[in-house]
């Protein structure tokens, strides 16, 4: 690999236009949805109406004589996927993620696909569905996290045994793990603290609320070639789960990545792909299934509720002697809970000597619950920062020098293992301290919040082709699906390396069967490790030039450099050449060798850790409870920025995200289990006038595990709104709130009590 | 969505006939805003749609402060919030309009709908109830007229009658130093549904004494409420503090909400006061510079 090192970068760091940008605002972009294949039929899920039941019969025969319906599938159509995990699944139990795309013997929660049919029309479809006879026979449910980890709640499942527990238990149980992660002796150090703040939490499921639903069309070929054009996070992901799913080869099957209106954890998993090929396989004809939003909410993969308990305890100058989190995180119907992660992220920002998380997932009779943006760790966070912000105030110090006073930094043990290498939380931290936003007084009912977040990232498997056409403009390929602009920004990394105009660069997203594998777009990894693979791909080019202008100038290939798009001789010892260019050396490929073809498969470790710090100020209505949220700003360590904009995009939208998180957005259920909101009418995501300008601050401090000093910069943004909003909202009514959303209700009750 | 007959007519009469002898459910289409979403999800399955936006009376404003506005019932929330004279005169009124959805749904948006689709959480409603609007219904024995609170009397039902709807709002003549408003609660900014309206008109006299008083109230009750004691806590003060928070004990007193997933029966009921005094001083404000 390279140095970069000191090196002025020429392309990366600029704010060039999106590769994809054009359009997607002239709407020329296809999404998921927009797929029409000749003779290609509509897909229609039927869903529970129950929160539990037993399926006693489904009986789709007056379906089935509906003219224009051309297939009918119900659990039965699937393959048996036996139970539990099979060897080599990484965990993945694929009996669970079966019956959740098609429910078997039991529904688990209001909109558990039950059937689905292929017709020639949507209303036929429709029709179709109403005229599915299903049986049920309802059971108990359960929809709250604490109530289902009791020992007499409804049971989901009777193949769960709580892992994690000693003696491993013999009854089976909705706790599907408990884990444990500790440094020192939490319990005897709080001996030593001058102040202990203790503190319970609950915070509701939230929706991603990507704009595109789920959307996905499947077509066979007669010689059993099968074709799916979808949007997800993944599509080898999509024909990996496929292929397990529907016990296919994993070459039969080609996925095509459409563009992706959003994403933000919600499509790294399968929810309606194998429903579509099983629908056209049985019709013989193409099939598109697209989720209404309706069905996005009830049956995709929100991110969880929660149940905490944080415990912390500080000496009298601020400095924090032991920390315990008791993270109760439920699972929707099967396990899937991000509960580790959480457990790893919550007290990222702070460097303990004595602390401990303990981690349990329950599932309950709610839709799968998946990632979302850093996952998991956006509510644990919420819990340590409010209870740091409490400790703040108890010893009547600036929030932002206990922060400052015990901030993570290089060299600081991690609960879930590693010792930090260079970061930039303390970075991040004086950005905001030293912000003119601290100098502007707050007037009546308003309060100033701060809260910190870490986010550990991932690397992983990318590939990357970088081809070069006989005029010296290069086609850069990943498979790595684009949710925020990575088009753009490996692009700006290959003519970096290349030495070429950005405008010469065309990056596209190959399909299964175009490109080597990529894992999914998640973890904010994809800058990273699929930039990482582009830049070795582009390295590989400049060393194959190199190798060509060598044979042509007779000469070792060492005595061959490249600066600026260009061979050069590196030497006097190399002759008197003219420099060659990109293009010059393309043109004459045919007689050095063939074709100029770079490519890089590789396992990226290395990911550096992400660490933001936010602040912001609210406005409380006192009489109402309604927040506004007037002024925002975010500091976050980017590493290297590749491309600004996007950097900011990101920070942007991850606090975006986060105040409708801490505000307004919930899944409300009835005593019945059924969602009572499953639409963006009571789905309060915020709209452009509910947020002021969030100023964004990118820092660099380089992660020595990548060429050009890139650290993921996706996900951090979303973890410490909640905190920050929570404390402001705290600190502009005098009462702490513990409950998340902060609604107006809630907030002019609490405010109520407190008089 | 299932299958139904359309039909545009161009007069009131045409209109008249075709839902008086529609078989099954007939549903009239102003806007659509509402009834679009409704046919999306099957929550209404009509077998005849009747558009009345082909229909010019529907279509108009006309009269003016002085003589009193008629709106037809579907004129678009844009054009309304456009019409100088009726923003003039009765600015509550429309602000209630243009409270409802986007600026897209503001093209398509229109009073007679928002008051037919009867939910009592309707942004429009309240403000037309303070301001003493009469709304006029055609139907198979001819012309109505009808206070608009008597319209809704209960969430998505209305007092019209088979082959009955609303052609147009009349608003009664502006007296001088009136002033009206509409504020709602809502979580958002925009985009959203009231957890509580209120809608106030008043006219004051020459020293500033409120002369009268109309109060609305929104999302508190099956229908909106019209509150009497409310109005009487104005009638006859300066709108001062004291007459301020009289009104606001008889709009929270007249309070019969609900619990649920927007709001709860006690911050209905307690921010339901709150707004109605907001409301007033702004409607005061208003009638004090519009001499």
């Amino acid at each position: 690999m390279a140095g970069y090192e000191g090196k002025t970068f020429k392309w990366v760091g600029t704010r060039p236009i999106r590769p994809d940008g054009v359009d997607k605002v002239t709407g020329r972009a296809n999404y998921g949805a927009d797929m029409n294949l000749p003779g290609q039929l509509t897909g229609r899920i039927l869903r529970s109406p129950h929160a539990h039941a037993k399926i006693v019969s489904i009986d789709t025969s007056k379906a089935e004589k509906l003219t224009g319906v051309k297939a009918v599938i119900t659990g039965k159509d699937f393959p048996d996927m036996h139970n539990g995990v099979m060897p080599g699944d990484e965990g993945v139990n694929f009996h669970h993620l079966s019956s959740n795309i098609m429910a078997k013997h039991k529904v688990l929660y209001d909109g558990h696909a039950v059937a689905a049919v292929a017709a020639t029309s949507a209303a036929i479809a429709e029709e179709a569905l109403s005229l599915i006879d299903v049986k049920y026979e309802i059971l108990p449910h359960v929809i709250d996290v604490d109530l289902s980890m009791q020992p007499d709640a409804p049971l989901l499942h009777d193949d769960i045994f709580t892992s994690g527990v000693n003696p491993k238990p013999e009854k089976p149980s909705n706790v599907v793990q408990r884990i444990q992660m500790q440094l020192g002796d939490p319990d005897a150090a709080f001996k030593d603290a001058d102040v202990i703040v203790e503190r319970s939490f609950k915070t509701k499921a939230v929706h991603q609320g990507y704009i595109e639903p789920h959307a996905a069309v499947a077509e066979w070929s007669e010689d059993g070639q099968c074709r799916i054009w979808c949007s997800s996070q993944g599509h080898f992901m999509i024909r990996t789960l496929t292929a397990r799913l529907l016990k296919m080869e994993a070459a039969q099957i080609r996925v095509m990545p459409a563009e992706i209106g959003g994403g933000f954890g919600g499509k790294t998993i399968i929810f309606i792909e194998p429903t579509a090929v099983l629908l056209a396989r049985k019709a013989k004809r193409p099939v598109r299934v697209v989720m209404s939003r309706d069905e996005v909410f009830r049956g995709s993969g929100p991110a969880p509720a929660t149940s905490i308990d944080v415990k912390i305890g500080a000496k009298k100058d601020g400095t924090l002697v032991a920390a315990t989190g008791e993270f109760r995180y439920q699972a929707g119907a099967f396990p899937g809970s991000p509960v580790g992660p959480a457990c790893m992220a919550a007290f990222g920002p702070y460097a303990l000597t004595h602390v401990r998380a303990t981690g349990y997932e329950a599932v309950t009779n709610r839709p799968l619950c998946y990632s979302y943006r850093a996952p998991g760790a956006p509510l644990s966070s919420f819990a340590v920062e409010s209870v740091l912000d409490e400790i703040a105030q108890k010893l009547d110090m600036d929030p932002m020098e206990i922060r400052i006073k015990n901030g993570s930094k290089e060299g600081t043990q991690m609960v879930y293992g590693p010792k930090l290498k260079a970061v930039g939380n303390l970075e991040c931290l004086k950005a905001i301290q030293s912000h003119p936003i601290n100098k502007i007084p707050l007037g009546p009912n308003q309060g100033r919040g701060l809260a910190a977040g870490f986010w550990f990232n991932l690397g992983g498997q990318s590939s990357a082709v970088v081809n070069i056409a006989e005029d010296g403009t290069a086609t850069i390929m990943t498979g790595s699906p684009d949710i925020g602009g990575s088009r753009a920004s490996m692009a700006l990394m290959a003519a970096e390396v290349l030495g070429i105009d950005y405008s010469k660069v065309r990056p596209i997203v190959g399909d299964t069967s175009a490109v080597g594998f990529c894992e999914i777009t998640h973890g904010s990894r994809v800058t990273f490790a699929t930039g990482m693979a582009i830049i070795q791909a582009s390295e590989d080019i400049v060393l194959q030039c190199r190798q060509r202008v060598a044979k042509m100038w007779e000469v070792d290939v060492d005595a061959v450099k490249w600066e600026d798009g260009h061979a050069l001789p590196a030497g006097a010892n190399a002759g008197d050449q003219k420099p060659l260019s990109l293009a010059q050396i393309a043109g004459k490929a045919a007689r050095t060798g063939g074709p100029l073809v770079g490519s890089a498969a590789i396992n990226a470790g290395g990911a550096g850790p992400a660490f933001g710090v936010h602040i912001c100020d609210v406005e409380v209505d006192p009489e109402t409870g309604h927040v506004t949220v007037l002024r925002y700003v975010a500091a976050q360590d980017a590493g290297k920025a590749i491309h600004p904009s996007y950097v900011e995009g990101q920070i942007q939208g991850g606090v975006a995200q986060g105040v409708g998180w801490a505000l307004n957005e919930e899944y409300i259920y009835g005593e019945d289990g059924r969602l009572q909101n499953s639409g963006f009418l009571d789905y309060r995501i915020p709209v452009a006038s509910d947020l002021p300008m969030i100023d964004a601050i990118i820092l660099e401090v380089p992660n020595p595990g990548h060429p050009f000093g890139v650290r993921g910069v996706g996900e951090v943004p979303i973890v410490p709104p909640l905190g920050a909003i929570a404390n402001a909202v705290a600190r502009a009514t005098g009462v702490r709130m513990t409950d998340l959303p902060l609604t107006p209700p809630k907030i002019l009750a609490a405010i109520d009590a407190a008089k | 969505m299932s299958g139904f007959q359309y039909e545009a007519p161009v007069s009131v009469d045409e209109a008249v006939g075709l839902l008086a002898g529609a078989k099954g459910l007939a549903k009239v289409l102003a806007g659509g805003t509402d009834l679009l979403v409704q046919l999306r999800t099957g929550a209404v399955q009509p077998d005849m749609v009747v558009d009345v936006k082909r229909i010019d009376e529907l279509r108009q404003i006309s009269g003016n402060a002085a003589s009193g506005f008629v709106i037809g019932a579907a004129v678009s929330g844009s054009e309304i919030g456009e019409h100088a004279a009726l923003v003039k005169a009765w600015p509550g009124v429309v602000e209630g309009m243009e409270l409802i959805g986007s600026t897209q749904i503001q093209g398509r948006a229109t009073p007679g709908g928002n008051l037919c689709n009867a939910s009592p959480a309707g942004d429009c409603t309240p403000g037309l109830v303070a301001a003493g609007a009469i709304c006029v219904v055609a139907g198979p024995k001819g012309r109505r007229e009808i206070p608009v609170e008597q319209v809704p009397v209960g969430p998505g039902k209305t007092s019209l009658a088979k082959g009955e709807f609303v052609v147009a709002l009349k608003l009664p003549p502006r007296a001088k130093n009136s002033g009206d408003a509409y504020l709602r609660m809502i979580p958002r900014t925009e985009m959203d549904i009231a957890i509580v309206g209120a809608g106030v008109d008043l006219t004051l006299d020459a020293s500033g004494t409120c002369t009268h008083a109309r109060v609305a109230l929104g999302a508190v009750a099956p229908t909106v409420l019209l509150v009497d004691a409310a109005a009487k806590a104005l009638i006859g003060s300066k709108i001062d503090d004291a007459a301020l928070a009289k009104l606001a004990a008889a709009a929270s007193a007249a309070c019969k909400p609900i619990s649920d997933k927007r709001g709860t029966i006690e911050y209905r009921t307690k921010v339901a006061g709150v707004l109605a005094r907001r409301a007033a001083v702004i409607a005061r404000d208003r009638a004090r510079s519009n001499g």
